[in-house]
């Protein structure tokens, strides 16, 4: 304790400590605000500000849980009108979810692009990656708070839909327990993951506009050209055009593909898991490469 | 504290940022002063971590910008005014921007009051003017309380009260003892808030001096004289070894101080004068004598980009000499 350390001085001068002050050869103004090391959960804070705080997201989840509710309810009312008894026995009720679904997907695309190319467009780009030098960072909190936002509004209108479609649908039998999670839970993470895929092609084009019809033409294309593909040499590819088009892949959810082959089961969810993780790493590695 | 070594920055074959090293130093206003295209914005980007460089080395405080943990109490920016969303309010732009860097809530009230927003502070950024939107962005410069400064043409597009707030807030910025870097393509601008003068010019170096120093360097100072008796003057002068520059008017010119010798050498002679008065050009005429050099040079130069450059020293001297 009492033994003079003459070295400790010039050891600290040498190793100056940049977080809480600066050393004696970078000496100027001292803030009294307190410095923080930031984490990912600073950036997420910030992008649920940034989501919250903008009229596009409002208009987009409103559209989504209108779309959503309105047809899935409409379409359960049809059928329960013109329905017979016998011609629902075996149908999965929850199976008329999936025309809402689908139209309402376009609106989760749309917000998904918008959460990343809208900040190219307006400049907050610039804003943000300057605020948040680590780019992965500001990625990753993006999709983290994004694909939170898209599964809760999902599962929530998927939810109400389902329930009005068991309640509705008295000739139809009672969906087994799988059944009840894949038609909830497993749509909901497969529209949200479908609009994390449509944020990462956001990122990667940088253009709302170009982002959001390349999406489009995702989900809708291969079902298109193959409803047009009558070569008979072309039968191959027909079928897996139709087999793994987005609204077959949707449809597998409630059991009820257009083919007895291709995706079944869960697989439609590892199939997009697969794709969304593959354009989050290239996504990121162009990120870390460009400027912004 | 900002320290720049050898930057470069190409696009393609073009090269917008050409091996600038220079030093950024606390407590005073630094001026960042260049032509439209000199590459301004271009080493900003590059100092605040947006574009990688090409070639050499930019350090805040001894540290990378993308090593910054927490950037904006290190170094706050103002890049463009319309850098933001302009559907989102003011206040939850710097709620954001605060947030992402562990900035108590409570900072942005303050920076919102500071550059006078407040009243305006839940309306959309898109309905701000100019001004207000230049205000907002110094708004999230100052978020942090950083110690380093940094703004990209703050005067663009104010009125003269915005103007001069601007001047006095950098100025006081600097008095407590940060570091102020300005970008500028108005010399005049910087003549009125900058300590330290940095000049480019097609991406090179071509001044880094104080303000006073670039003053006395580069303004050229000659004596106007008219007289009666020209023939005269010109033949005592001449004798005296005195370079005249005739202008149209009538006027007679000689470079440099010498008003007290002619005027001596006139009074030898008898030669009545009607003016004798030591005249100085404007620092704007100076600092568009320094950046044509640097476009002489390039227009002049059949080397092609990739050659070895003259060095750095042999720039200074040019104009230095002059």
């Amino acid at each position: 304790m009492s033994t003079p350390q003459p070295s400790m001085p010039q050891a600290q001068a040498a190793v100056p400590n940049w977080q809480t002050g600066g050393g004696p050869s970078y000496a100027g103004y001292t803030s009294p605000i307190p410095v923080v090391r930031t984490h990912l959960g600073h950036a997420v804070a910030s992008e649920w500000t940034k989501i919250r705080s903008v009229r596009s997201t409002i208009w987009t989840l409103g559209v989504f849980v209108l779309l959503m509710i309105g047809i899935g309810l409409g379409a359960a009312a049809l059928v329960a009108a013109n329905a017979s008894q016998e011609s629902l026995n075996n149908e999965n009720p929850l199976s008329f979810g999936f025309f809402g679904l689908l139209l309402g997907s376009m609106c989760v695309i749309t917000l998904g692009v918008l959460t990343t190319a809208s900040e190219y467009g307006t400049g907050m780009i610039r804003t943000t990656m300057v605020a948040c030098p680590s780019r992965g960072r500001v990625l990753a909190a993006k999709a983290l708070v994004f694909f939170t936002v898209a599964f809760v509004t999902t599962l929530a209108s998927v939810l109400v839909v389902a329930l009005a479609d068991v309640a509705l649908l008295d000739g139809a039998r009672t969906p087994t327990g799988q059944e009840w999670l894949k038609g909830t839970v497993g749509v909901s993470l497969y529209i949200a993951l479908l609009g994390l895929l449509s944020l990462i092609v956001g990122s990667i084009i940088r253009h709302s506009a170009g982002a959001i019809t390349i999406m489009i033409g995702v989900v809708l294309a291969p079902l298109v050209i193959a409803l047009f593909m009558f070569s008979q040499s072309l039968e191959d590819l027909r079928q897996a055009l139709f087999e793994y088009s987005i609204p077959n892949q949707l449809s597998v959810f409630y059991s009820n593909s257009l083919t007895e082959t291709g995706p079944s089961g869960w697989d439609p969810l590892w199939i997009i898991l697969g794709v969304t993780a593959v354009a989050f790493a290239g996504a990121y590695a162009l990120l870390e490469k460009r400027d912004v | 504290m900002i320290e720049l070594a050898g930057l470069t920055k190409r696009y393609g074959e073009k090269v917008a940022v050409n091996n600038l090293t220079f030093t950024v130093r606390p407590g005073i206003v630094t001026g960042f002063l260049g032509p439209n295209g000199a590459g301004k914005s271009t080493t900003m980007r590059m100092m605040l971590g947006l574009d990688r460089p090409t070639a050499g080395d930019v350090r805040i405080d001894g540290k990378h910008y993308d090593q910054l943990k927490d950037p904006l109490t290190y170094i706050g920016a103002l890049l463009d005014a319309k850098a933001m969303h302009g559907g989102r309010s003011a206040f939850n732009h710097l709620l954001c921007l605060a947030q992402s860097n562990g900035i108590p809530r409570k900072r942005v009230d303050e920076v919102l009051d500071t550059v006078g927003l407040t009243a305006v502070a839940r309306k959309k950024a898109k309905g701000f003017s100019l001004g207000m939107g230049q205000r907002l962005g110094i708004a999230g410069a100052l978020l942090g309380d950083p110690r380093i400064l940094m703004f990209d043409e703050p005067v663009n597009g104010l009125d003269p009260e915005g103007i001069h707030w601007i001047r006095n807030l950098m100025k006081s910025l600097a008095a407590q003892g940060r570091t102020v870097f300005v970008s500028s393509h108005l010399m005049s601008e910087m003549a009125l808030t900058a300590d330290h003068l940095v000049v480019i010019g097609q991406g090179r170096l071509l001044a880094d001096t104080s303000m006073a120093d670039f003053i006395a360097q580069n303004s050229r100072s000659y004596v106007r004289i008219r007289t009666p008796q020209r023939e005269r003057l010109l033949d005592v002068l001449h004798t005296a070894g005195v370079t005249v520059v005739e202008t149209g008017n009538g006027t007679l010119e000689v470079d440099g101080s010498k008003s007290e010798y002619i005027g001596e050498l006139a009074a030898q002679h008898q030669i009545v004068l009607h003016e004798l008065s030591p005249q100085q050009a404007s620092l704007e005429e100076a600092f568009m004598q320094l950046t044509a050099e640097s476009v002489e040079y390039h227009a002049h130069s059949d080397t092609p980009v990739d050659a070895p450059l003259p060095p750095q020293q042999q720039w200074g001297a040019d104009w230095k000499g002059n």
